[in-house]
């Protein structure tokens, strides 16, 4: 009997690490270049996983230059080079056989003007399912749409009006239909950059609680200039300045005594 | 000290705010000098006069809380600003209780009229006073130049003034039990070496207070402590 119990606390013990405390995405001694311009300076950073990590810092601090690195947009930008190892699940995706559409499927993102495709609400959230060919019929895209724009809070807004056009919604309501069309190819990782500049005080509230619940399914990075926003939503920040990776801790020690001073000027409003 | 805010108004926000304590501090400390003072010359009318001026002392309190809740909802202050506010709320706090007990011993003083202890006991009283001032003085200074080795140097120096207190207590037993007739003044005087070490304690919360401000970090260690009045009075009794 007692050999029993102790056979399953271990398998018990084994088991748990595996879920929060292994990172979800690791970046190591990452540089990027933009042509003669050295935008990012050695930067290390553990990502955990299912929580939100928030990235702080002035204007030019590399802090979306280094989001855009996680889902690899800064290919698009032909005088780019980035060099240094980034890894999801320990998997690098800086692997020249890796499938690049795979990786924007698994990783999506959320900009600071929402964006929605000039179509109807419903094929904004359809299209990344069907072009990954994640739904088998009608059925299957119909679930996966309302429950992505019900994840996304929206649905109960846009129910009845779904073949209306994206753009026809509200700033917050085309947000939201764009964090709900990012979660519709069931990704991995959110990238959020800047997601609530454009938007008014409820609007941006109800974006921090859908990112409240989304985090126990998804692991998000949002790159933030209201501090006040990284100190509420985020449970780890990361503060960027001149290119490097200054300081990064759990957001409570981040925002209430940072080792750094440089961090310490910049949260407390100090900076030249 | 920080360099300066880029909004200048929110460094003069804090900079009032550091001022209203440190006066606040001036005031409590005059308070208890005073209230002593009441107590060795057998002055009622200071010991009036000290009852009249906590108010003011109440008032800054106020007057600070007001400007802490104002700069937090305006400014929303972060890290070592953040903590300044918070440990002006705290500090003036403590200043406050220290201007309550300060008016507690001149009260006392007035309910004693005409009937006053000997004045080798009040020396005992005055001792541990001048202890406490110089605490109170300290920590002061240590909030005000944000000097935290100063601060932990009161923090651990409220020993001393638990040890003088306790040695009155048997003193004050002892001067009760040869002649109940002295009991009246002896209460009294109890009263007012248990406020004053009370002081003390709000001194070392004050350094406490000041390195949270400065570090970040409470104190972690221990803090020597020597007030076993409650002893004294057992062996009293008992003897």
């Amino acid at each position: 009997m007692n050999s029993l119990v102790q056979v399953n606390q271990s398998e018990a013990t084994d088991a748990t690490p595996d879920v929060g405390t292994k990172p979800k995405v690791i970046a190591r001694d990452v540089n990027v270049y933009y042509g003669e311009k050295h935008a990012l300076k050695a930067v290390n950073l553990d990502v955990p996983a299912r929580a939100v990590t928030a990235l702080i810092g002035p204007s030019g601090c590399g802090k979306s230059t280094f989001l855009r690195c996680i889902n690899r947009m800064n290919d698009t930008i032909p005088i780019c080079r980035v060099t240094g190892k980034i890894e999801i699940d320990e998997r690098d995706i800086y692997d020249p056989t890796l499938d690049v559409v795979q990786l924007r499927a698994r990783v999506g993102m959320v900009f600071q003007k929402p964006n929605p495709f000039p179509k109807s609400i419903y094929e904004n959230v359809a299209y990344g399912p069907k072009i990954h060919g994640f739904a088998k019929s009608k059925t299957d895209l119909d679930e996966i749409v309302i429950g992505s724009l019900r994840k996304a809070g929206l649905f109960e807004e846009v129910k009845d009006r779904l073949t209306e056009s994206g753009t026809s919604l509200s700033g917050g309501q085309q947000q939201r239909l764009c964090i709900a069309r990012a979660i519709a190819v069931n990704p991995e990782v959110i990238l959020m950059d800047e997601p609530c500049s454009a938007l008014d005080p409820i609007a941006t509230a109800k974006i921090e609680e859908l990112m409240d619940e989304l985090q126990e399914n998804f692991t998000i990075i949002i790159v933030t200039h209201s501090m006040q926003q990284a100190a509420r939503v985020s449970e780890r920040t990361a503060f960027f300045h001149l290119g490097y990776l200054v300081e990064e801790g759990r957001t409570e020690d981040m925002f209430t005594k940072p080792k750094d001073q440089r961090t310490q000027d910049y949260i407390t409003g100090r900076f030249g | 000290m920080n360099e300066q805010h880029t909004a200048k108004a929110f460094d003069a926000d804090l900079q009032d705010l550091a001022r209203m304590v440190a006066e606040m501090g001036g005031l409590a400390e005059k308070q208890v000098a005073d209230s002593v003072d009441a107590l060795a010359k057998r002055d009622t009318n200071l010991a009036q006069r000290v009852t009249a001026a906590d108010s003011a002392i109440d008032a800054l309190q106020r007057e600070i809380e007001e400007k802490a809740v104002l700069t937090i909802a305006r400014r929303q202050p972060m890290a070592v600003d953040l903590r300044d506010v918070v440990g002006a709320l705290r500090i003036a706090n403590d200043v406050e209780r220290i201007g309550d007990l300060a008016k507690n011993i001149a009260k006392r003083v007035i309910a004693l009229n005409a009937e006053f202890p000997p004045p080798k006991l009040i020396r005992g009283v005055e001792h541990m006073t001048d202890l406490v001032l110089e605490q109170m003085k300290a920590v002061l200074d240590a909030y005000a130049h944000r000097d935290d080795s100063k601060a932990m140097a009161v923090w651990r120096g409220d020993e001393e003034i638990d040890a003088v207190c306790t040695s009155v207590f048997r003193e004050l037993l002892t001067y009760m039990m040869e002649d109940p007739r002295n009991i009246t003044f002896c209460i009294h005087l109890m009263f007012c070496a248990k406020n004053i070490e009370r002081m003390g304690d709000h001194a070392t919360n004050i350094a406490e207070t000041v390195h949270y401000i400065i570090d970040g970090n409470p104190i972690t260690e221990r803090r020597p402590k020597g007030d076993t009045t409650t002893f004294a009075a057992l062996t009293g009794a008992g003897q």
